[in-house]
C-alpha cells in the first residue's frame, strides 16, 4: 500500500464540524439573547425615565400665572433606581424660557418637536452617552396657556451592567451546556466509530498472504457492505489464486507422462538401427506428439474457460446456436471422419446468460468423449426443461462403468482403463463451466443411449 | 444666592476663635515641595489635626487648606470644572447636594479602595464622592431652665411639649431661618421627606413664635445663655465645639438625621493621586478618632447617644439630592416656610 499524506482522522473531522455547529449555534443564540436582553434592559429603563418625567409633568402647577414644578423627590427615586447614574431634568415653557432644571446653561433637546407623545432619544450628558426622554404637558388655565417641555435624561450605567448581568447570566449556563454537549459528542462519536476501528486495526495487523473473510460480525449495516463487498474481493482473488495453482500443477501432472513416452518412442526409434522397428517407434512418437498436443489444448482451454467464467461478463446466450456452432467447427470430424455426427434443435430459443465461448468449449469436450468413447450416432443438442437450459450430447453406447462416472470431472482421473489421447481434463473443464454459470453436470442412461448434459438456469432474452 | 452666601459665612465666622477677615482663611500644613490645594467648607481650627497628621506621614506635601463658604466654594468648584484653570485638589464640603451637583456634572474624579468600598451605599456615590464624617441634626436644651424630665426626647414630645405649655415655650424655641441657611435648609428639606410631623413642627413653631435665625453658633449661644430652651436641628458636631456646660444635647429618638460632610477629588485635580490617598487616610481608622475627637464623627456605639438603627436617617448621597437644589422646589419651600414664620418673629 503506497504511503499517503497523513490526514485528519475520522473523530477529528466529525469533532471539528459538531464544534462548529454548537458554536455557530451558540452565537446565534447569544447574539439574539443579546438584542433580547438590549431589548428588555432599555424597555425597562425608558419606564423609570417615562415615570420620573411624567412624575415632575404631574407636579407642575400654574402659580401666579407661571408654571412651577414643586419637584417630586419620587420621581428622582425613580431615577435612583439606577444608582449609579448621573441626571439630567430641565422644565421649559411655551418659549422655550428655562423655568427649572438641573443647570440652566445646559440644553439639551433631542430631535424635532412630533406630537405630544413622550419621546425618547439619546444625546451625551457631560461626555456619557445617556438617554432622554421628551414628555409634553399642556396647559389650558385662565392665566397661563402652552405648552411645558419636559426633558429627563440619565447615563447607561445601570443599563450597561443590567446588560452584562443578563449577558452572563445566560451565557455562562450555555458554554457550559455546550462544553457537556461537546463532551457528549464526542463520546457518542467515539462509540459509533469503534467498529471501524476495529476493522481498521484488524486490517492493519492482518498477514497480507491472509485471504479469508473478515467476519462481519456486529457491524452497522453501512459497514457490513463494505465488509461484503471487500469479502467478495478477497474470494475472487482467492479463487484466482487456486486456479492458476491448480493449472500449474496439473499442468506438471498432466504433462509429466506423454513427455516421458515420448523421450521413451524417441530413444527407441535412435537406438532401433533398422526400419520397421523404427518406423513403429516413429509412429509411436507421432501419435504421442499428436496426443500432447491435444492435451496441451485441453489445458489451456480448461485455464481459458476458467478465467473467462471469472472475468467475462455474463451474456445472453442461445444454446441452440452453441450446439450449430460445436458442429460447424466439427474438430472431431477431423479427429474422426467416419463417426455419424446429428444435430438435434427445436424452434423455440434456449436462452440463458452465460459466456458462449466457455459453453462451446464444454460441449465441444462433451462431444469429444462421444466421439472418442461412446457409440455412434452421436447427437447433439439443446432443449428447454422446465426453467432449465440442457445443452446434452448423447451416443448409443452404454455410457462408462457406474464407477468411473462416479469420479467423473474430478482433475486426475487418468486411470488404467483410459485410453491414450484422453483423460478427465476434458469432464473437468465441463463440470467448471457448468458451475460457474450456476448449474451443473447430468449423466443419464436409457434406451436410446448415454446423454452427457450440461443444465443450466434459462435466462436472458427470449426466456 | 448673595443673603445666602453671607449667611453661611456668618455661621462659619461665628465658629472661628478669630474671625478672618475675608471670605476665605487659608492656612499651610506641610513643608514638602508637591504643592496639594484643599478646599473645604470646614473649620480649619477643627480639622486641622487631622490635616497636620496627614501631612506627617507624607512630608514630601505641602498642603494649602483653603477654607470656603459653601455656596462660594460651589461656584468656584463649578468654574473651575468648566474652565481650564487647575482648580483644588480636593474639596471637602458639609452642602452635599451642592457635591452631589458637581458629581452628577462630571466635575469629579472616581477613585476605588478597600476604604472607600467598605463606605455604606448611603455615603458614596459612584465612586466618585464620600461622605467622611457623620454629623447629627440634634435638639439642643438649656440644661439649667429644663428639668431633665421634661426634655422632649423626640419630635413627638417636643409637638406635645409645644401644645401642653404655649406660653412657657413662647419665643423659647430657635431653629435656622432656612431662607438664611444652606444647612438649614437642607435639614428642613430632609425633615419634609423623612415624616409628616414636620409640617406639625413648622405649625406649633409658628403658634408659639418660635424663632428662625441664622448661624449654629449664635443659636448655641443662646440655649446657653436661657435665651432659648430649646433649639431644633442644629447641627451636632457645632454643639460639642461649643462646649457649654449649660448646654444639653438630644438625639431625636423617632429618627436622626445624620449628615456626611462629602469629599470629591476634581476632574482636573492636578494631584488627583495625592487626593485619593488623603481620602483613604480620612476613612483610616486613626483620622476617623481624629474627627470623633474634633465631634466630626459621632460614635453610635457610645450608650448616651445610642439610637436604634432605625432612626439613624443618613442623608444619603444620591442624585435625589438634587431635588434640594431646584429653584423651584426651594423658592416653594421658602414661601411655606415664610407662611409659617411671620416676618415679626424674625429677629
Amino acid at each position: 500500500m503506497a504511503e499517503r499524506p497523513p490526514t485528519r482522522s475520522l473523530v477529528t473531522r466529525v469533532l471539528f464540524a459538531v464544534l462548529a455547529i454548537l458554536f455557530l449555534g451558540g452565537l446565534l443564540v447569544a447574539g439574539s439573547m443579546w438584542l433580547n436582553g438590549q431589548t428588555a434592559v432599555r424597555r425597562a429603563y425608558d419606564q423609570i425615565l417615562l415615570g420620573a418625567a411624567n412624575d415632575i409633568a404631574e407636579s407642575i402647577r400654574i402659580l401666579g400665572g407661571r408654571p412651577v414644578a414643586d419637584l417630586p423627590v419620587s420621581a428622582f427615586e425613580l431615577l435612583a433606581q439606577a444608582p449609579e447614574d448621573r441626571i439630567y431634568y430641565r422644565v421649559r415653557g411655551p418659549e422655550g424660557e428655562f423655568i427649572t432644571g438641573l443647570d440652566a446653561e445646559m440644553q439639551i433637546d433631542g430631535p424635532a418637536r412630533r406630537g405630544d407623545a413622550p419621546v425618547y432619544f439619546d444625546a451625551r450628558l457631560n461626555g456619557e452617552a445617556a438617554r432622554f426622554i421628551r414628555v409634553n404637558r399642556r396647559f389650558a388655565e385662565r392665566d397661563f396657556s402652552g405648552l411645558v417641555e419636559i426633558v429627563v435624561g440619565q447615563t447607561l450605567r445601570a443599563r450597561t451592567a443590567m446588560m452584562t448581568d443578563l449577558m452572563l447570566n445566560a451565557i455562562l449556563p450555555m458554554a457550559l451546556a455546550g462544553l457537556a454537549l461537546v463532551l457528549v459528542a464526542w463520546m457518542v462519536i467515539r462509540r459509533a466509530l469503534r467498529p471501524l476501528e476495529a476493522i481498521t486495526q484488524g486490517l492493519s495487523e492482518r498477514d497480507p498472504h491472509d485471504l479469508t473473510p473478515i467476519l462481519p460480525d456486529r457491524l452497522p449495516q453501512e459497514l457490513q457492505v463494505m465488509i461484503g463487498a471487500m469479502n467478495r474481493f478477497m474470494g475472487r482473488l482467492s479463487d484466482q489464486f487456486e486456479g492458476t495453482r491448480n493449472l500449474i500443477s496439473d499442468t506438471a501432472h498432466q504433462l509429466r507422462t506423454p513427455v516421458a513416452a515420448i523421450r521413451v518412442h524417441a530413444e527407441t526409434a535412435i537406438i532401433e538401427p533398422d526400419g520397421p522397428a523404427r518406423s513403429r517407434a516413429m509412429d509411436r512418437l507421432l501419435s504421442r506428439t499428436r496426443s500432447l498436443g491435444t492435451l496441451l489444448d485441453q489445458l489451456l482451454n480448461r485455464a481459458l474457460v476458467l478465467h473467462r467464467s471469472d472475468s467475462v461478463p455474463r451474456a445472453p446466450v442461445d444454446l441452440r446456436d452453441v450446439a450449430l456452432e460445436i458442429m460447424e467447427r466439427d474438430d472431431q470430424g477431423v479427429l474422426a471422419p467416419a463417426v455419424d455426427l446429428r444435430l438435434e434443435i427445436g424452434e423455440e430459443p434456449v436462452m440463458v446468460r452465460a459466456d458462449a465461448f466457455s459453453l462451446q468449449e464444454a460441449g465441444r469436450n462433451l462431444l469429444g468423449n462421444a466421439v472418442a468413447h461412446g457409440v455412434p450416432p452421436v447427437v447433439i443438442g439443446a432443449e428447454r426443461r422446465g426453467a432449465e437450459a440442457i445443452l446434452w450430447v448423447r451416443d448409443q453406447g452404454p455410457g462408462p462403468d457406474q464407477k468411473i462416472l462416479a469420479r467423473l470431472g474430478e482433475r486426475f482421473n487418468r486411470n488404467a482403463d483410459s485410453r491414450e489421447g484422453s483423460n478427465g481434463i476434458g469432464l473437468s473443464i465441463v463440470q467448471s463451466v457448468a458451475r460457474a454459470f450456476g448449474g451443473a453436470v447430468e449423466m443419464t442412461r436409457d434406451e436410446k443411449g448415454f446423454r452427457a448434459a450440461i443444465v443450466l438456469p434459462t435466462g436472458g432474452e427470449g426466456t | 444666592m448673595t443673603a445666602l452666601l453671607r449667611l453661611v459665612l456668618c455661621a462659619l465666622l461665628a465658629l472661628l476663635p478669630v474671625q478672618a477677615t475675608a471670605q476665605e482663611a487659608t492656612v499651610r500644613i506641610g513643608g514638602g515641595d508637591t504643592a496639594f490645594l484643599m478646599r473645604s467648607t470646614t473649620d480649619i481650627a477643627i480639622i486641622r489635626p487631622v490635616i497636620e497628621r496627614f501631612a506627617e506621614r507624607n512630608p514630601e506635601l505641602a498642603i494649602t487648606y483653603e477654607q470656603w463658604g459653601s455656596n462660594a466654594l460651589f461656584a468656584r468648584t463649578r468654574e473651575d470644572c468648566r474652565g481650564d484653570g487647575p482648580g483644588a485638589d480636593a474639596v471637602f464640603s458639609s452642602a452635599v447636594q451642592q457635591m452631589v451637583w458637581l458629581v452628577n456634572a462630571a466635575c469629579a474624579q472616581p477613585h476605588r479602595s478597600a476604604a472607600t468600598l467598605a463606605l455604606p451605599a448611603t455615603r458614596r456615590w459612584r465612586d466618585e464622592l464620600w461622605g467622611v464624617t457623620t454629623e447629627p441634626a440634634v435638639i439642643v436644651y438649656n440644661k439649667r431652665l429644663l428639668r431633665a424630665d421634661a426634655v422632649p426626647q423626640n419630635r413627638f414630645a417636643l409637638l406635645d411639649a409645644m401644645r401642653a405649655r404655649p406660653e412657657f415655650y413662647r419665643r423659647k424655641i430657635a431653629t435656622y431661618d432656612i431662607a438664611a441657611s444652606g444647612l438649614g435648609y437642607l435639614f428642613a428639606y430632609s425633615d419634609s421627606l423623612e415624616a409628616t410631623t414636620f409640617g406639625g413642627l413648622m405649625e406649633s413653631f409658628a403658634r408659639i413664635d418660635a424663632v428662625a435665625t441664622c448661624c449654629s453658633a449664635e443659636i448655641i449661644a443662646g440655649v446657653a445663655r436661657g435665651e432659648y430652651l430649646i433649639a431644633y436641628n442644629v447641627l451636632g458636631s457645632y454643639v460639642s465645639n461649643a462646649a457649654s456646660p449649660e448646654v444639653g444635647v438630644i438625639l431625636p429618638r423617632d429618627y436622626t438625621l445624620f449628615l456626611s460632610r462629602a469629599y470629591l477629588i476634581p476632574r482636573k485635580a492636578r494631584r488627583g493621586e495625592m487626593a485619593a490617598r488623603l481620602l483613604d487616610f480620612l476613612l483610616s481608622p486613626e483620622a476617623q478618632g481624629l474627627l470623633l475627637r474634633a465631634g466630626l464623627v459621632t460614635d453610635l456605639e457610645d450608650a448616651e447617644t445610642s439610637l436604634p438603627p432605625s432612626a439613624r436617617r443618613a442623608i444619603p448621597l444620591s442624585p435625589a439630592l438634587l431635588v434640594a437644589l431646584d429653584a423651584n422646589r426651594r423658592a416653594l419651600m421658602l414661601e411655606f416656610w415664610r407662611d409659617t414664620f411671620e416676618e415679626d418673629t424674625l429677629p
